[in-house]
């Protein structure tokens, strides 16, 4: 079994066998934010708590990534195994809306409203051969 | 203290390689300069800005070493607009009399790649690939054809005008009209965006002389008034580009904040503007920035542009000069190469593309990362 572990720690819960995005709230005027931020963008305090954001939400808006982009990017794609992605924002429980990878990349599959849910995918291996994963939002299937 | 525009010039925007940003920079600013009857010993101070062109204050070295004052501007998208509105300051407080405003670039071939700790935020944002303006203005732009009921043929028509307003200028980059079926049919790049509905990185420079009003007419027999020039950066809630997470509602952008406050500074309503320049980075935000800078309400753009509102001939012309669509995007010359053309549309110099019956009023829009705008205002 590949160990994996969180490209960058402290946008979902993790290790989790049901992980979620987290955020922040701001202790004064309630308002989120994510990643979580000690400060406060709306009310301009500094007085945060980092809390859970849930797995599901809405997509509020999409596009779709037609080419490999380059520098700063880093998968362990090649621009021959590129896969286009669709890139949107979701709308989760709380409002916030979260830019996110999703796992539709076409248009016949993205729709403004349509329910969304959480999910961890690889990105590339680090040095010592561990899996590298991240975020990303994906249709949810009715139950 | 009025602030008149006494002189203009510009290096041809697209490609010139046997020439630095900073040397197109240098040949905007004696362009300027000579257009206004001066040169660079009767300057007092300049503010000017470049990305990847280096520093501006360098110019000195090409332009001759005189010991003014030379302030580097460096404000993203909005560079022209915070560099114009340093100058305005700076004659308005009465410090001076006259000076230069100066922009440039030069960048690499391809779109712009940004690095995530340059705007606030951890290499994982531009690993995952979510780092792309791109996909910003094709995602704000999705959910506003939602709302709006913005339609397809109505992002073609904004870069088929473009293309056609840039085939008649001659500093432009694209000099040559598409047809609609030309535009349909380019490669998509991020949906409902493709290839010829986005700007690109390109190179150019551009200067403009300014001074006290009450000298104006030393210089130039048509000074061109800034009557404002107003910078904004975005409140909470405003949907903007490099943002992981954006707020529950949408609240105005800084497009609206500034554009409100100039309208009141210059005390003036859109409906008194006769020639427009507004950021077009692509077509859709051509098309929403006419509603943002109030000049129609939203969803009305549908109507405009089918009417052909916005042609060099409409009621409110839009990018006479093909915008950034058709001149590309060198970021330090770009906001000012805007105020370069209505100044020139003012002065009925326009050439090809001059806005019949003398326009009076002119107004300028840039916007860019991470939800900066700058808006001028112009009369004759
Ligand atoms: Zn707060």
């Amino acid at each position: 079994m590949i160990e994996q572990k969180p490209l960058h720690d402290g946008l979902f819960s993790w290790p989790d066998s049901d992980p979620e995005i987290l955020g922040s709230r701001c202790n004064e005027c309630g308002q989120h934010a994510f990643p979580p931020q000690s400060s406060c963008r709306n009310c301009t305090g500094n007085n945060t708590s980092v809390v859970g954001l849930g797995r599901e939400g809405k997509l509020w808006t999409w596009t779709i990534q037609t080419f490999m982009p380059k520098d700063p990017y880093l998968t362990d794609e090649t621009p021959e195994t590129f896969v286009p992605y669709g890139v949107g924002y979701v709308e989760l429980e709380c409002g916030l809306r979260v830019e996110s990878r999703l796992r539709q990349n076409t248009t016949a599959d993205l729709a403004i409203g349509m329910p969304m849910t959480l999910e961890i995918i690889p990105v590339r291996k680090d040095d010592q051969g561990a899996e590298l994963v991240t975020f990303q939002f994906t249709k949810k299937e009715p139950n | 203290m009025d602030v008149a525009i006494v002189g203009l010039g510009l290096h041809p925007f697209g490609r010139s390689p046997s020439l630095s940003g900073l040397e197109q920079g240098a040949v905007a600013a004696r362009a300027a300069m000579a257009d206004a009857g001066t040169d660079f010993k009767a300057m007092q101070f300049a503010f000017g800005g470049s990305q990847d062109g280096g520093n501006a204050d360098s110019m000195v070295n090409l332009l001759g070493l005189t010991g003014l004052q030379f302030t580097n501007i460096w404000n993203g998208c909005a560079t022209g607009g915070s560099s114009l509105n340093a100058a305005y300051s700076a004659i308005k407080s009465g410090q001076y009399d006259i000076g230069l405003v100066t922009g440039f670039d030069k960048h690499p071939r391809g779109a712009f790649n940004p690095k995530p700790s340059e705007w606030g935020l951890d290499d994982w944002y531009g690993e995952t690939g979510l780092m792309l303006t791109t996909q910003f203005f094709a995602m704000k732009l999705q959910r506003y054809m939602h709302d709006y009921n913005i339609s397809r043929e109505t992002l073609v028509s904004v870069a088929e005008k473009a293309f056609r307003n840039g085939s008649i200028t001659p500093t432009a980059w694209r000099q040559t009209a598409l047809s609609r079926e030309e535009i349909e049919q380019a490669p998509m790049v991020s949906e409902p965006l493709n290839k010829y509905m986005f700007c690109s990185p390109a190179e150019g420079g551009c200067a403009l002389v300014i001074c006290r009003a009450d000298i104006a007419h030393n210089y130039t027999s048509k000074p061109i008034y800034l009557k404002t020039a107003v910078v904004r950066s975005r409140n909470y809630g405003s949907f903007e580009v490099f943002a992981p997470s954006q707020a529950p509602f949408v609240a105005d952008s800084p497009t609206v904040t500034a554009s409100r406050t100039a309208f009141e500074l210059a005390g003036i309503g859109p409906e008194d503007v006769d020639v427009a320049q507004l950021q077009d980075t692509e077509v859709g935000a051509e098309i929403m920035h006419m509603a943002e800078n109030g000049f129609c309400a939203h969803g009305d753009q549908e109507k405009w542009i089918a009417e052909g509102r916005t042609e060099i001939t409409g009621a409110l012309p839009v990018n006479t000069d093909g915008g950034c669509l058709a001149n590309g995007e060198p970021v330090g010359a770009s906001g000012l190469r805007q105020v370069y053309e209505i100044c020139h549309q003012l002065r009925g110099s326009a050439g090809a593309r001059q806005v019949p019956n003398s326009p009076k009023v002119g107004y300028t829009h840039v916007y860019g990362a991470p939800g900066i705008s700058g808006v001028n205002i112009l009369a004759v």
